[in-house]
């Protein structure tokens, strides 16, 4: 560590003494302050979570209210909703563009890019990443991608329409959906996409091993900070198996090759395995960041330090590894050999275990507390209970004969958003409004964001719940109108109400965005400290000066330190030295 | 709330909604179980003046103990899954006197294939029946699927059974009727713009009337 | 193969010979200038098509699935390959395929041309259009209809009609004879569009009868095409102004 402390301490002089001269392009625009990138990140993934909230709200009205116009619909082209009236093929393409936009250019950049750029840095004590340019490239990479992915909708033949999962040979033949032009723009963006991804998440590994301040020894690190560490790692490996996957795709779709085609001697499961196989680390990277927050906040919302510490990091470590070994439970169908779902089946009931252990610990880190109900222990709390419930219901899917019924169904779409919306989102939704006040130095305005997460809380189980009713009655996912089947006909009912639902969630989402836009102009000024938290980024200014630290930090224990008996205060910042007191530091790391 | 699945008929049924409901009241138990401690653990440890956290960084003993029940649960669960999952999708599961057809799924519509009188497929008597799938009731079917062009998923909700149909493969699914009776067939995989009704009819017929329809199959049949 | 011999060698006159309007078939009639503003010559072709022999029965559809569909039917709907009416044959597209002067274009026709969905069945079956010409697809079923085309050298589509009284607007940019329509919810639902560079053509209906109108003068190849039972062709001498006739005859049992 001492060799490392000596050349940064010198970055930061010169950090510093250039944080006069920058120009606004090279301060707020082109920065390589990694802050300044991960509020650009955020900004860029806050707008794609409206933009995918959007394209459900569009779904939503068709299940909802199916062949009737739509309300402002008329605004839409032909191609997509004459009349306002949806038409089949822009609903497969609003179904395929909400799953991509939500998972890779919304809930991904939240958790990894916001995060991983905004916290690993502050919270090891480091004064920026390891490679701030790179840093920079990550994210004006992400924005053509980003660019390309909604031009889709306006290019001739429509968006991509196979499913965010883009089955071959679907995706792979134009005559099948006649789209041509919009899938292969899915695929040029999400590679480029990919290649951001790569770059961040270099990055943040060769941060979090060589830039920690000194004493921060690795299980001295706070559980975002090893969840972000671990889903970097998951990113690297996993994001080239998909860019591979999607060349061969977008070789097939323009070149003429026929990786995924049978006619030619392709293999359509191909697709399948490597989209999976890449598939399956990712649902894990959209929600150990989700994790990590979520345990910090809860120690800190219970003044109490986390219930068995080694035991999450291992439980982090051992669903990245198992992780990566479930792919086929999301291909129980699809002719692979049965002899494999059995084998996959038993892989999946696993990681279950390292994820009870987690709810387990939160539990336990609650138990005993002294709980402050403020607004990210609030998400934070729904995070867990909405965890508990996507966590559960994934033990009926990964149950190889009950997943014969409903594979593919809306119980499956219930389980994901419980994980997804009700998992990361709700984290995010922590996330955010627990380091808010130091990203921009004001405080989000309480009472609204409790209105909008009282509300947010209720309708999004609106929304979500009633589906796995939808689900268990045979109910497939994907279907443009449900009323065409005789059996689907009755639930009729249940999906208006998830419709209305919807819209409520929907329309709430814009007192968050209100107050995130309000509160950064005349927001309460936020303290150094404001949630006494004990992690190093609550030690200076907020928002943060360039290059972080005046003096880089020593760190002399662990984040969470709540409560601790060595002080009259519940908390005990992880760099504040304490006279040697023999009796009792040896009590804990 | 209805957490009941609708009426079954197959022999598959029984198997299946035993494992769901089996599932259901353990997830259910420990949805409760731990949803309840969560609330009750935010009301009762509330921060209140005076009363500090303790400070308590974990139990190893509990660790150790909600692991291993956890692990143990879920186990107990997939073994209970395999013995079901082999003899629904097992490769040898398939009765050796099934009733054969083809099920070819292409955007979006199933044609069915029968045999002739011979029973046997790929013969000259076969006939192919567009999105109306005949079986005789509490007799097992052999269905070989294919498809033309994209993926398609067969689904039949009343015998819990569904399997895709992959371009460039042939794949084999299994299923005993148990009641007479109409019912639907639903494409479970997006395969288009279509996808949302590519549906079928299936007819269960008493062995007599599905012998007098076979028989005659060919006049109700579009190609020969 | 003669005769596009000669006009393959007629055409390279013409192009060698820069200026001079040569040979008997490059048009002695119309004025190139009047030509380009105005396709429209006096000459006309018409015709009839007759079918001898005996017509191959054409397969029953099972609709029963449809019932919006089957509704519109009396008696069990078949799948119209082959259209005899006393002895004439309807859904031929006639049309010149070769005659015309190289390089010349033609004002592409201000009305679209329609094909309406409707007993789950497409009207017309066969037709031709223009390159560029407006086609308008009706669905008059009150159910979903999608509109696939697979063109070899233009740029397909695949689009839906999930009601009634929708129409939709397409158009093929390049000649294809022809592009084939079909409806994959449908599976016995077919259509052919042949597309083409220039607006002579006709289509058969159930008197058989054709005109192809405003051909300038000169000898044309004229062809008949039907789905089913191929084509034939004929070559015709067309005056500047009045009518040239050309009859076709198609012969039963062909397979």
């Amino acid at each position: 560590m001492a060799t490392i402390t000596a050349p940064t301490a010198g970055h930061i002089a010169t950090g510093e003494a250039h944080a006069h001269e920058m120009s606004f392009l090279r301060k707020y625009i082109f920065s390589t302050d990694h802050k300044i990138i991960g509020i650009q990140f955020l900004i860029m993934s806050l707008v794609f979570l409206l933009v995918g909230g959007l394209l459900a709200m569009v779904i939503r009205w068709q299940l909802g209210f199916p062949g009737q116009a739509m309300p402002g619909g008329g605004v839409l082209p032909d191609t997509m909703a004459p009349d306002g009236i949806v038409l089949p093929e822009f609903y497969n393409a609003l179904v395929t563009m909400h799953g991509t936009f939500m998972v890779f250019f919304a809930i991904m950049p939240l958790l990894v890019g916001v995060f991983g750029n905004y916290l690993i840095p502050l919270k090891i004590g480091a004064p920026d990443m390891a490679f701030p340019r790179i840093n920079m490239a990550s994210f004006w990479i992400a924005v053509p991608a980003g660019i390309m992915m909604i031009a889709g909708f306006v290019v001739e033949g429509g968006h991509a329409a196979a499913g965010w999962t883009a089955y071959a040979p679907l995706s792979e033949r134009a005559d099948l959906t006649g789209v041509s032009m919009g899938q292969i723009l899915w695929c040029i963006s999400l590679i480029i996409l990919g290649l951001s991804s790569i770059l961040g998440s270099f990055n943040y590994i060769t941060t979090v091993i060589n830039l920690r301040a000194p004493g921060m020894h690795w299980f001295r690190l706070p559980l975002s900070i090893w969840a972000l560490f671990v889903t970097a790692i998951l990113v690297l490996l996993a994001m080239p198996i998909l860019s591979g996957a999607i060349i061969m795709l977008l070789f097939d779709q323009t070149l003429g090759t026929h990786f995924f085609g049978p006619a030619q001697g392709g293999q359509p499961l191909l697709w399948q395995h490597l989209f999976w196989f890449f598939g399956h680390p990712e649902v894990y990277i959209l929600i150990l960041p989700a994790m990590g927050f979520a345990s910090d906040i809860i120690a800190n919302g219970s003044r109490k330090p986390v219930f068995g510490y080694a035991s999450m990091v291992f439980a982090i470590l051992a669903i990245a590894v198992l992780g990566w070994g479930v792919w086929g439970h999301h291909m129980f169908m699809s002719g692979m050999n049965p002899t494999l779902g059995t084998s996959f089946m038993i892989s999946t009931m696993l990681i279950a275990v390292p994820s009870a252990i987690k709810v387990f610990n939160w539990l336990g880190t609650i138990w005993g507390g002294s709980v402050r109900f403020h607004v990210p222990m609030l998400h934070a709390v729904a995070f867990v209970s909405m965890f508990i419930i996507g966590g559960l219901s994934g033990i009926f899917m990964a149950s190889t004969p009950v997943d014969i019924y409903i594979h593919d169904t809306y119980f499956i779409v219930a389980h994901l958003h419980y994980v997804l919306f009700g998992g990361s989102l709700f984290a995010i939704f922590a996330a955010i409004s627990y380091w808010y006040p130091k990203m921009f130095g004001r405080m989000m305005n309480p009472f609204w964001a409790k209105v909008h997460f009282v509300i947010t809380f209720i309708a999004y189980n609106g929304v979500f719940f009633p589906m796995h009713q939808l689900g268990l009655q045979g109910h497939m996912r994907r279907i443009f109108d449900p009323n065409e089947y005789e059996f689907l006909q009755h639930l009729q009912g249940i999906n208006t109400f998830i419709s209305i639902s919807a819209f409520v969630l929907f329309a709430a989402q814009f007192i968050f965005a209100i107050n995130f836009i309000a509160s950064w102009f005349v927001g309460a000024k936020a303290p150094d400290n404001p949630w006494d938290d004990n992690g190093l980024e609550w030690t200076v200014a907020s928002p943060p000066p360039h290059g972080n630290f005046a003096t880089i930090p020593r760190v002399f224990r662990g984040p969470y330190e709540y409560s601790s008996p060595l002080v009259e205060e519940d908390f005990l910042p992880q760099n504040r030295e304490l006279p040697p007191q023999p009796a009792a530091s040896a009590a804990h790391t | 709330m209805n957490w009941l699945l609708p009426p079954g008929a197959s022999t598959f049924a029984g198997e299946i909604d035993w494992l769901y409901y089996v599932i259901l009241w353990v997830t259910g138990i420990a949805f409760v179980a731990t949803e309840v401690a969560l609330v009750w653990f935010l009301i009762r440890y509330r921060a209140r003046p005076g009363v500090r956290a303790r400070y308590y960084h974990g139990n190893n003993k509990a660790e150790v103990v909600w692991t291993s029940v956890t692990a143990i649960a879920v186990l107990v669960l997939g073994l209970m899954s395999a013995g079901g999952w082999n003899r629904i999708k097992g490769r040898d599961s398939v009765p050796p006197n099934a009733f054969p057809v083809i099920v070819h799924a292409k955007q979006f519509e199933w044609e069915i294939t029968y045999p002739g009188p011979d029973l046997q497929l790929g013969t000259a008597d076969d006939f192919t029946v567009r999105n109306q799938l005949h079986v005789p009731v509490d007799r097992a079917i052999n269905a070989t699927l294919t498809s033309e062009d994209a993926i398609h998923s067969f689904f039949v909700p009343a015998w819990r059974i569904k399997q895709d149909a992959v371009p460039g493969m042939r794949i084999q699914v299994w299923f005993q009727p148990t009641q007479t009776g109409e019912f639907e067939i639903a494409c479970a995989e997006l395969c288009g713009l279509g996808h949302y009704r590519m549906r079928g009819s299936v007819t269960v017929h008493s062995e007599e009337e599905f012998d007098r329809w076979h028989r005659n199959g060919g006049q109700l049949a579009l190609g020969q | 193969m003669k005769r596009i011999l000669i006009g393959g060698m007629v055409l390279s006159l013409g192009a060698c010979g820069g200026s001079e309007e040569a040979g008997p078939e490059g048009g002695d009639a119309a004025a190139p200038a009047a030509q380009a503003a105005q396709a429209a010559g006096g000459g006309s072709v018409t015709g009839v098509v007759d079918f001898t022999g005996t017509a191959p029965v054409n397969p029953t559809i099972d609709m029963s699935e449809e019932a919006v569909c089957q509704r519109k039917y009396a008696t069990a709907p078949t799948d119209p390959v082959v259209l005899v009416t006393d002895g004439k044959l309807a859904n031929v597209v006639v049309y010149v395929k070769s005659g015309l002067p190289a390089g010349q274009s033609f004002p592409v026709p201000s009305t679209p041309a329609v094909i309406d969905q409707e007993g789950c069945l497409y009207h017309p079956r066969a037709m031709a259009v223009m390159a560029g010409q407006t086609i308008q697809i009706k669905n008059s079923d009150a159910v979903l209809h999608n509109i696939k085309a697979v063109p070899t050298k233009n740029r397909g589509f695949n689009i839906s009609q999930p009601r009634a009284g929708m129409t939709t607007e397409r158009s093929f940019t390049t000649e294809e004879v022809t592009v084939p329509l079909e409806c994959s919810v449908h599976g016995w639902m077919h259509a052919n569009v042949a597309v083409l560079s220039h607006p002579f053509f006709a289509t058969t209906g159930p008197d058989g009868s054709f005109t192809i109108t405003g051909l300038p003068a000169g000898t044309y190849e004229i062809e008949a095409r039907h789905e089913e039972l191929g084509t034939r062709t004929m070559s015709v001498s067309v005056p500047a102004t009045g009518s040239a006739s050309a009859n076709f005859t198609f012969t039963g049992s062909t397979s």
